[in-house]
């Protein structure tokens, strides 16, 4: 799975990076960050639960899993 | 396919750009456009190898087909948006060959069995763009009306889904892209949005094949396309020719450098810094190295004795005040990026500047909405690449470029 | 077996807006962005959601109780009319619009995926009307109103929902106060007129 982030949503108020921390950091200004660079970076299947979570806790529901 | 058996050639030449004023001038010159179906215009720009001239260079007719694909009344706006500061190749187009990109819109328009088409450009190119769809009109050329819209003078405006935006009336805005504009674009149809430039060779494949096409530009990156060039040249202005073209005859074109050339922004300013080399052929392939590419052809040539950091510094700086002010990393990335590079190029070194501006670039590349924060990270990467003997003199206080030393 | 209607009516309103109080100030400090009580960010986010299911827990027995009890002759409609009650028609009017806006936030809440984070967002807003009118509600109303006790619940709900406020509004709430504030360039809204 892939987690796609809106960014005309995301006001970087930091839930996903602490539900997704294998997969999201904050940058310079509380913004997640792939770790993998990945424009849409790659959920790797143990972490599909907590990035389903991450989406559906995020205040803005600025994100969203696609299978590709 | 072409049957000649030459290479094509890669130089300066006049395609779109030739040709007298006027809708008479047009008809006589090239006369009506062919009668060709949706698959016929679809197959003539895949065998043309036909790419989008408003930058990002993607195939046409993969466009097309899925717009085609996407079923129900779709829509097709011809994108005349020119929002870069050093590219006027759209308005030149639109000024003098206006014909070519209407003739391209209702060829779009079959192919993808469009009931709207929209023609999208900067206010002052409207009126007399109206005049002329009143004009074909009268001689029965249009079967589809179009419907002209004015392009805010901002530099995001032209990016495809701030022009959709735009045209349904909520601001020249960029979108998130996981649902696209070829599947909901326009009043939620499936929409194409096609560069001016692009149109117009388009409409010259469907009268002269895509043999024709293929006999400019090189064997990968075929046809002509239009450059504007400005910076140390006597002629600043649009140029047209094939890709592939020695960077040498595109300055040539513009009546030849000012004076030394010290480097050389292609692609604009989310292009890249190359090395004022004549023989460097513009082409995708030839500038991915210096990651850069022809983008919408934008051509600054920059002289000896002008600082190029300084001039990235005053560009990122513009990119900074243009961002639309939605997405977090651009609106901080942009501005924080500005700041790091006007200090490396007023000489005002601290630790880690260099690195800074580098790790601003990568942080913002990929996290925004549209590619403005990736253009501008790719510039800055660019300029710190080229220019990395005054990087380093700068961050001992010192400038080369002032010196006289490059 | 009417007395005990009435006890359960009472309590379960005062555990309600103890309960209320503590959702609206879980609610701020999930808005903040900042660990805040010793918590991370989606736990507090998390407490949030599940004190507010367990205060509409209470809230509904609070109310179901009072449609069976003799004393308050809660008709159906007045769970959803305010004001147009028999036995003291303001003060339980003011616990019918509570309860309203109760619904209303929480059935946007649980359908936000569907609403849309905007739609979500205007109806929660709501929350700050609808915990001051529960209060009052609780103060004017009832066997209870004037005893030293709710007084003193009252007083103290209300004092940290304030001092929450507060916070919400003090330059120390954001994570980030230098962090640039997310709005559409004025340009790109310009000469967007129609020609033909």
């Amino acid at each position: 799975m892939k987690l796609h982030v809106d960014w005309t949503a995301c006001d970087g108020r930091g839930v996903c990076t602490e539900l997704l921390e294998e997969v999201l950091v904050e940058d310079d200004w509380g913004f997640p960050v792939a770790r993998d660079g990945q424009r849409s970076p790659t959920v790797p299947p143990p972490l599909e639960a907590a990035a389903r979570q991450a989406v559906d806790r995020c205040p803005m529901l600025a994100l969203k899993l696609r299978s590709r | 396919m072409t049957s000649v058996a030459e290479a094509p050639v890669a130089r300066v030449e006049r395609r779109l750009l030739d040709g007298e004023l006027g809708l008479d001038a047009h008809l006589a010159r090239h006369g009506r456009l062919p009668v060709l179906d949706g698959s016929q215009i679809i197959g003539m720009a895949r065998d043309a190898g036909l790419t989008g001239r408003g930058g990002a260079g993607f195939p046409v007719w993969r466009k097309l087909s899925a717009v085609a694909a996407g079923g129900g009344a779709a829509v097709v706006v011809a994108n005349g948006a020119e929002g870069e500061p050093a590219s006027k190749k759209d308005r030149a187009l639109l000024a003098y060959q206006p014909n070519l990109v209407l003739d391209g819109l209702q060829l779009v328009a079959t192919a993808t069995t469009a009931e709207g088409a929209h023609l999208y450009a900067p206010k002052a190119a409207l009126p007399a763009l109206r005049a002329l769809l009143a004009a074909r009109a009268a001689a029965g050329l249009d079967r589809r009306p179009v419907t002209l819209h004015a392009a805010p003078d901002a530099f995001v405006s032209g990016e495809e889904s701030a022009v959709v935006s735009a045209i349904n009336g909520r601001g020249a805005v960029p979108a998130d892209k996981r649902i696209r504009v070829v599947q909901a674009g326009v009043g939620g149809a499936p929409t194409l949005v096609q560069n001016v430039e692009t149109l117009a060779h388009l409409a010259l494949i469907a009268r002269y094949g895509a043999g024709w096409f293929l006999s400019a530009g090189t064997p990968d990156e075929p046809g002509t396309f239009l450059a504007t060039i400005s910076g140390a040249v006597r002629r600043p202005g649009v140029v047209e020719a094939g890709y592939g073209v020695p960077l040498g005859e595109l300055i040539a074109a513009a009546g030849g450098a000012t004076m030394h050339l010290q480097a050389v922004l292609i692609g604009g300013y989310h292009g890249g810094w190359v090395p004022a080399d004549p023989a460097l052929p513009v082409s995708r392939q030839t500038l991915q190295p210096y990651g850069a590419s022809p983008g919408a052809g934008v051509i600054v040539a920059l002289p000896a004795g002008a600082c190029g950091l300084g001039e990235t510094a005053r560009i990122t700086g513009y990119l900074a005040e243009q961002v639309a002010g939605q997405c977090g990393p651009c609106i901080n990335g942009l501005p924080r990026m500005a700041a790091t590079l006007a200090d490396l190029a007023a000489r005002r070194p601290r630790a880690g500047l260099a690195a800074e501006a580098e790790r601003l670039a990568r942080l913002v590349s990929g996290r925004g909405a549209c590619h403005h924060p990736d253009g501008t990270a790719r510039l800055v990467l660019s300029a710190m690449r080229i220019f990395e003997a005054d990087v380093a003199a700068h961050l001992n206080g010192r400038c080369l470029a002032a010196e006289g030393q490059r | 077996m009417s007395d005990a209607l009435w006890y359960f009516a009472r309590g379960s309103g005062v555990v309600s807006i103890v309960l209320l109080t503590i959702v609206v100030v879980l609610g701020i400090g999930s808005r903040s962005g900042k660990p805040a009580f010793g918590l991370p960010r989606f736990a507090v986010s998390l407490l949030h959601r599940n004190a507010a299911l367990l205060a509409v827990v209470l809230v509904a027995g609070h109310v179901i109780s009072l449609l069976f009890d003799p004393y308050a002759q809660l008709r159906l409609f007045d769970i959803v009319l305010p004001f147009a009650g028999n036995y003291r028609p303001v003060w339980q009017g003011l616990g019918t619009l509570a309860f309203d806006l109760l619904v209303a936030i929480i059935v946007t809440s649980l359908l936000r995926h569907r609403l849309g984070a905007r739609t979500w967002r205007v109806v929660h807003w709501l929350a700050y009307l609808c915990w001051p009118v529960a209060l009052v509600h609780g103060l004017g109303t009832g066997s209870d109103n004037g005893t030293w006790w709710l007084w003193t619940i009252s007083i103290a709900c209300a004092v940290t929902v304030a001092a929450a406020v507060g916070w919400r509004l003090s330059t120390g709430f954001s994570r980030f106060p230098a962090r640039a504030e997310r709005r559409v360039a004025p340009r790109l809204r310009k000469e967007l007129e129609e020609v033909r």
